[in-house]
């Protein structure tokens, strides 16, 4: 318990004293998950608008499938991307492999799923004389989508979030696809598995401290926009 | 020849037939009013004529054009020469100046069409002149039906459908769109003012068209129809 307590104690030094390794760490995941969220938002939104505001064959069934993969293990996510990514695989060209590029396309994959399918409760949300309204006075397919996702803003905000945090959170796509490499692809998730696994306990604890923080500041967001 | 012309129109939603067989003209200036109860089809028939439904049989000719079950981008086309305004109409999550420009701005014409002063004009014609700035889901139940209204109005549309419109209002907002409303015959606009209050009819309108259950039952002078109900 001792130990605990005086690692936690070291633990709030290193924030308090903005350590180097710390702030770097801290300030590339957010760098790489908020730009995930970012590249995930602009095409699930749009996409799940698509989904939602058109009625085709399967549509139900793509709606299951799309909500099946919210709890998609992160591993194998990593998997499908490395395949993807890796030299021999069909992005090979593109060297995203460990790299930060890398990990920004494997975690908008990972949080896809959650962005499209949480736009798409948000969207039918929207009561449809909104999108009477809207087609009545003239506006184009696209602009009835824009139109929808305007009026639920909060939702679809509150769905980038979520998606920021799962990213953010997320160990198995960085590991795989960043390889945790120092000073290039640590993340706080990654740094903390490896730290945690060289028994450095008290770095371990400083960023798992940052990261429930961050994630206590989003549900704080989350709640915020959604007027709780 | 009529701006709008419907022959052996159907509407039918599973067995439940919603209208059977309509035949209606529309000519421009003109105020038709279109008078039956409750469940009598009045909206669906407006829904079909702004082409926001598919109807099961008939024909929908607009400016001499077949426009029902044509490709999106034909409808779309028709559509924008058209206005509706709702029985309960709904506003966007926006100022009541964007709530009324949003026609012109889906059609790329706000600043081409001296979209600032149309919507002072459109604001004044319904009374409701610096309202602009509002969040236009903080107003009354009248005010949101006469910036529907406004929002109709200021597209100049070809054919202007009115769902009840003045079913909310009090007696003092409801005769000034009615004097409005009368404003319009004559112009090259033609009204279909969807009603249960044959009165409104009988002052607005020069021919009034009788539904019930979905049928056609009397058309004729206004003056001239007598309710079966």
């Amino acid at each position: 318990m001792e130990e605990i307590y005086s690692g936690l104690l070291r633990a709030l030094e290193l924030i308090a004293a903005r350590d180097p390794q710390v702030v770097e760490i801290t300030f590339r995941s957010f760098f790489i998950s908020l730009s995930s969220a970012f590249l995930a938002g602009i095409i699930c939104i749009p996409l799940g608008g698509i989904i939602e505001l058109h009625q085709f064959w399967g549509k139900r069934a793509l709606i299951n499938l799309i909500q099946t993969f919210y709890s998609l293990p992160t591993v194998t996510v990593g998997l499908l991307v490395f395949l993807l990514i890796s030299r021999s695989g069909p992005l090979g060209d593109l060297n995203l492999l460990f790299s930060p590029a890398g990990m920004i396309f494997g975690q908008a994959v990972l949080v896809s799923p959650i962005m499209i399918g949480l736009t798409i409760t948000a969207l039918a949300g929207v009561s449809s004389p909104i999108r009477d309204t809207a087609r009545s006075l003239g506006a184009t397919d696209m602009q009835i989508i824009i139109t929808v996702i305007k009026e639920a803003r909060v939702a679809v905000m509150a769905a980038v979030l979520l998606g920021f945090g799962r990213a953010l959170s997320e160990v198995g796509v960085a590991m795989m696809i960043g390889g945790n490499i120092r000073g290039y692809t640590r993340v706080l998730t990654t740094a903390i598995a490896l730290e945690t696994s060289m028994g450095n306990l008290e770095l371990s604890m400083a960023l798992g401290i940052i990261l429930i923080s961050i994630s206590l500041a989003i549900n704080l967001l989350l709640n915020r926009f959604q007027g709780r | 020849m009529a701006l709008l012309e419907i022959s052996s129109l159907g509407k039918s939603i599973g067995k439940a037939e919603i209208l059977q067989g309509i035949n209606l003209k529309a000519e421009r200036g003109e105020i038709l009013g279109l008078i039956g109860p409750t469940g009598s089809g009045k909206t669906t028939l407006l829904r079909l004529v702004n082409l926001l439904d598919e109807p099961s049989s008939g024909s929908i000719l607009f400016d001499g054009r077949e426009v029902s079950g044509r490709p999106e981008r034909e409808l779309l086309a028709a559509r924008r020469r058209m206005a509706m305004v709702f029985q309960k109409p709904v506003m966007f999550k926006a100022s009541v100046e964007e709530n009324v420009s949003y026609g012109l701005r889906m059609r790329g014409r706000v600043d081409a069409m001296g979209g600032r002063e149309r919507i002072k004009e459109a604001l004044a014609a319904v009374g409701l002149s610096g309202y602009e700035s509002r969040d236009a889901n903080t107003l009354s139940g009248g005010e949101t039906q006469r910036i529907a209204l406004a929002r109709a109005l200021i597209l100049q549309p070809d054919l202007l459908l009115l769902d009840e419109p003045t079913a909310n209002l009090d007696p003092g907002s409801a005769a000034s769109i009615d004097s409005l409303l009368r404003n319009l015959a004559g112009s090259r606009t033609a009204v279909i003012l969807a009603t249960h209050n044959m009165q409104q009819c009988r002052k607005l309108a020069r021919r009034v068209a009788v539904l019930q259950e979905g049928r056609l039952v009397a058309m004729g002078k206004s003056e001239e129809i007598t309710l079966p109900w």
